[in-house]
């Protein structure tokens, strides 16, 4: 039977290092796909999951097991990942020009059926990215927390640290954001 | 063009899309090489430590208490009135055969 989360992360208080990388095992692919929500390339990826690790094991006295161990896992990640996106913010405008053509077809098709399922879904998916990668760190933050993962406001809260009405007030500006992101994409053409 | 549907279209495309949850190869190893084991703490080293910052109150106590002493060792001024002293020292004898 394995062992449990409270008694790997007792042996460990107790200096028996090695039983960390049971833990690590256990949770690797989530907090592996959380960051690949906020990060493209595979080396900033495994930078993210690999602070997120290091930071635990610095931090497992300051864990008071009064929730699971995986939600407080969860929380060093997203502010992991909200750190990591405030300090790689570039400059975040793209005119329509850089879209590629699957991108500006799939728009097109959008725009004279939305009904049509028929769209290319790669090129859907490549136009969210760019969408994100546009916003704010706080905003990214939230539409992904709110808008994909469907987290409530107040899970928000506590695994962003931030209160109840910052998030909703973040919420707000962040669909405000996405939408000026697309009208400045889709200005460039009549569509 | 709609740009709430289409900013729905696009939130409902990245909610269909679950991002990839595969793991490198023996990623856990390469975290446990850059662990560095908690300390545990030595006591003695501790108590060491607690001693070597009492030095300096001790000391300020030390200073405090050694220049107390020496003031309150420090003989009586002469009293102005001589005259008075003489007196009561001479007659001090006259009041004891009295008793």
């Amino acid at each position: 039977m394995e062992p449990s989360d409270t008694e790997l992360i007792a042996a460990v208080r107790k200096g028996d290092v090695a039983q960390f990388e049971p833990l690590i095992a256990r949770y690797q692919p989530r907090i592996f796909a959380t960051a690949r929500r906020y990060a493209r390339r595979e080396d900033e990826v495994q930078d993210i999951v690999q602070e997120v690790f290091i930071k635990a094991f610095q931090k497992l006295d300051s864990f008071r097991a009064e929730a699971p161990f995986e939600h407080w896992l969860m929380r060093m990640t997203v502010r992991t990942c909200y750190d990591f996106l405030r300090s790689h913010q570039r400059n975040r405008e793209t005119m329509l020009t850089d879209l590629s053509d699957p991108e500006v077809d799939w728009l097109e098709r959008f725009a004279a059926g939305p009904e049509d399922n028929s769209r290319n879904t790669d090129a859907a998916r490549a136009l969210v990215e760019r969408v994100m990668a546009q916003l704010s760190p706080e905003a990214r933050l939230v539409i992904t927390l709110l808008e994909i993962e469907d987290r409530s406001v107040k899970e928000i809260a506590q695994l962003t640290g931030w209160s109840v009405p910052l998030v909703k007030v973040r919420a707000f500006r962040a669909r405000a954001q996405m939408r000026k992101i697309l009208e400045t994409l889709t200005r460039e053409k009549y569509l | 063009m709609n740009l709430e549907k289409l900013q729905r279209e696009l939130i409902t495309t990245a909610r269909a899309i679950p991002p990839n949850e595969q793991v490198p190869y023996a990623f856990e190893k390469r975290i446990m090489a850059r662990l560095t084991p908690p300390q545990m703490s030595d006591v003695w080293a501790l108590w060491g430590r607690w001693l070597w910052r009492a030095v300096a109150p001790c000391m300020s106590v030390m200073v405090v208490l050694g220049i107390w002493t020496f003031v309150a060792m420090q003989p009586e001024p002469e009293s102005q009135n001589l005259e008075l002293a003489i007196e009561n020292t001479l007659l001090a004898s006259n009041d004891i055969a009295g008793e």
